[in-house]
């Protein structure tokens, strides 16, 4: 346990602390309840999900009728499987990142973050399904113990098999991944090397660029937009003159023998993505590398580095936690739009988010509400994760640049 | 650093930041002062249909779209000068509606440009106060919390704060929409005729309890950060000098946090005056549109396929008003920053 170093006039009294406990109890409950109601709303059949009695909702009667459900004993192992994945990533995953230190920092976190992920969803898929059948299995015969194997809550995949597999799902789910993953990578790229001159250099110049970064960093998105939709419609007729003029033609021509239509090409929305967040981007990262001592830079430019080498050999090795945590808010104004995205991408290279709108609108079957939910769950899950195992640098990073000032 | 080589390091994102943001901003103001339209062209067609001993036979004028030479519709786009901008505040409507036979403001708010104005306004200055108020809250409850619990409270709190905003959005409404289990046990134990749905206010005050809800933790986190700088010296002397809690809090801690809650206000009513996703997933465009929507919605095609890039632009343009306003503050204190460091 941590010593509370608070002075004793300074502690709460008991009026305080029941206070205290009650406002943050309610406030728990309202943050998770909307999400925690949905997840439970996607495994239910219909008749369970829209009933107006909430203890069927939770229960499911009619889905554990229908399609079978979970034993005392598969909760407390998923309980259990929680709190495990709980430990691991607040606890054994940095201590395994501690120990692995002398290799560099971007493959062991790389490694680090893709087993986690990978653990859970094998433990989760198939691991533990295994177990709780085997235990329920065993426990079923043995009287008294049997009623803990015996189904209590209704469950069912059906929604989610239906998005995911009917409806293709995956598809957007991997235009998502794919988006996001350049956004983050080509938005870490620039911003680094701008973040990085802007926080060592002094002058004007540096001034005016951060300022008009804060000016763009406040731009409506649906102002860039207006420009963008009009160019990317009619890129064709736009772009051909750089394809006919022989200077550049010859250089436009090993791409393609024409110029391409920019609606629906995922490269040319992650650009505009990684452009709209840059300003954001060089902020945070500028901030970060104002917090390494500059003498690091000097001694290795005393060493007989360039720029580029001190920055790369000196800097970058000191500057991943600053580094991560702008990835992670990359990672969230990419995976999370839905304004450019639903603009700019036609039905074929559609993310997660803006595709959600065709569940809306179909409101024919009972089902397909539930579908819906189940999409809407589909895209919180990952975030989940995220935070999960991110929380130490979501919150360095929100508050990076405002206690400094 | 020599300015050779800050230019060598910023230049990538120069660049990108040049032509994405600033070369659309200009596109769109020259846009928003052109309309491009489908050339037609009045062609005369002779229908003819048998009839007895001669063909009955019609000539009818009519117009068609004119096809260029690569078989597409030829368009053509013509300085419109202000047009655009008379379509999108429809100032004739407002005059009629202040004229002596129209219903005044009442009228004027079913247009639907100053529709999205007044919601994105009432919206955005409504939200403010409850923001960094439920922040503040939220922040000073967790420091007072015992410590190994503080961990996972900071998780409950991220949650609204990072998942999808229409995704959030659209958790509420399920909770509310139709016989949604909120909506339901209210009727269970207020009034049997509640509907959350059926009339704009309702929407629009689950639209402000979703922004609350998504943006509090936000406030909180920077909130809490700051608690944690609190000089305890201080406190001590204010206990000493026998302050209540309520004046340790009012003299001590808030003047501490003022420079925060200037920072979190600032961000909240630039975010705040973009307000969009609410919209999309509330599904609330019938009662209550904002300003951003109504861009957006002019950008979409609509049932037969055209969108209206001129109107956007200039509900874009009257859009950027309002930023600049709320970015004065923000930029003199930047300035006044600056100045002072050098």
């Amino acid at each position: 346990m941590e010593q509370d170093n608070t002075p004793e006039a300074l502690r709460p009294g008991p009026v305080q602390r029941v206070g205290v406990a009650v406002f943050l109890t309610v406030w728990c409950f309202i943050a998770a309840f909307p999400l925690v109601w949905i997840a439970v709303m996607s495994f239910r059949a219909p008749q369970d999900a829209l009933a107006a009695d909430p203890l069927r909702v939770l229960l499911g009667p009619t889905t554990l009728a229908a399609s079978g459900g979970l034993s005392v004993i598969d909760i407390v192992l998923g309980i259990g499987f929680l709190w495990l994945a709980w430990r691991a990533a607040t606890r054994f995953v940095p201590g395994l990142a501690v120990r692995m230190e002398p290799v560099p920092a971007v493959p062991r976190w790389l490694a680090l973050g893709l087993g986690y992920v990978l653990a859970l969803g094998a433990g989760g898929l198939f691991v533990l399904p295994l177990v709780a059948r085997a235990l329920d299995a065993v426990l079923a015969p043995v009287p008294g113990l049997g009623l803990l194997a015996e189904p209590v809550i209704g469950i069912t995949l059906d929604h989610y098999r239906a998005v995911w597999v009917r409806q293709e799902f995956y598809r957007n789910f991997l235009n998502s991944m794919m988006v996001t993953l350049g956004v983050v990578v080509i938005s870490l790229t620039v911003g680094t090397l701008a973040g990085y001159a802007l926080a060592r250099s002094q002058s004007r110049v540096a001034f005016w660029l951060l300022v008009a970064a804060l000016v763009f960093r406040a731009l409506p998105h649906s102002v860039l937009a207006t420009g963008y939709v009009p160019f990317f419609l009619n890129s064709r007729e736009i772009l051909a003159p750089l394809w006919e003029w022989p200077l550049t033609g010859w250089f436009f021509h090993l791409f393609s023998s024409r110029p391409p239509l920019l609606y629906g090409q995922p490269l040319a929305t992650i650009i505009v993505l990684v452009s709209i967040n840059q300003p954001f981007t060089i902020w945070m990262l500028r901030s970060f590398f104002q917090n390494i001592p500059a003498e690091l830079d000097e001694a290795a430019r005393v060493d007989g580095c360039s720029h580029l080498e001190a920055f790369w050999r000196a800097i970058m090795p000191v500057m991943w936690p600053g580094v991560i945590t702008t990835g992670l808010f990359s990672f969230l104004l990419a995976y999370n739009d839905y304004l450019v995205t639903a603009l700019l991408l036609d039905a074929q290279s559609m993310t997660m988010v803006p595709a959600i709108t065709q569940f809306l609108n179909r409101d024919v079957r009972l089902s397909d509400q539930i579908e819906a939910i189940a999409a809407a769950v589909s895209i919180t899950a990952p975030l989940f994760v995220l935070v999960l195992a991110f929380q130490r640098q979501l919150v360095a990073g929100l508050t990076q640049g405002a206690v400094k000032g | 650093m020599r300015l050779r080589t800050l230019l060598f390091f910023t230049a990538p994102s120069a660049v990108l930041m040049l032509v994405f943001i600033f070369g659309p901003l200009v596109s769109v103001a020259i846009q928003s002062l052109h309309t491009t339209t489908v050339v037609r062209e009045m062609v005369t067609v002779e229908t003819c249909s048998p009839g007895f001993l001669a063909q009955i036979c019609t000539t009818t004028e009519r117009s068609q779209v004119k096809m260029g030479p690569d078989g597409k519709p030829l368009t053509e786009t013509r300085f419109t000068g202000l047009d655009a901008y008379r379509a999108v505040l429809e100032l004739e409507k407002v005059a009629a509606a202040f004229s002596d036979a129209g219903k005044g403001v009442v009228d004027v708010l079913r247009l639907d440009f100053w529709r999205a104005l007044r919601f994105t306004l009432t919206f955005t200055f409504i939200t403010l106060p409850l923001v960094v108020g439920f922040g503040l809250v939220i922040a000073l409850a967790v420091n007072n919390a015992m410590r190994a619990i503080r961990g996972p409270l900071v998780f409950v709190s991220l949650l609204p704060f990072v998942i999808t905003p229409v995704i959030g959005a659209l958790a509420i409404r399920w909770l509310f929409v139709g016989d949604g289990i909120v909506t339901a046990t209210l009727r269970a134990w207020v009034d049997p005729s509640i509907s959350f749905f059926a009339q704009g206010w309702t929407i629009e005050l689950l639209m402000l309890v979703y922004r609350v809800w998504h943006n509090a933790p936000f406030a909180f986190i920077i909130f809490y950060a700051g608690l944690q700088t609190v000089d305890q010296d201080t406190l001590e002397s204010a206990v000493i000098d026998g302050a209540s809690r309520w004046e340790r809090l009012r003299y001590v801690v808030v003047p501490h946090l003022a420079p925060l809650i200037v920072f979190v206000s600032l961000i909240h009513l630039m975010d705040a005056y973009r307000v969009f996703e609410e919209v999309v997933g509330f599904g609330s465009e019938a009662h209550v549109i904002s300003l951003q929507w109504l861009t957006f919605n002019y950008l979409m095609p609509d049932f037969t396929g055209n969108r209206y890039i001129a109107r956007a632009s200039a509900s874009s343009m009257l859009t950027l008003v309002g930023i600049v306003l709320l970015l004065i503050p923000l930029l003199r204190r930047v300035w006044r920053d600056n100045r002072a460091r050098s």
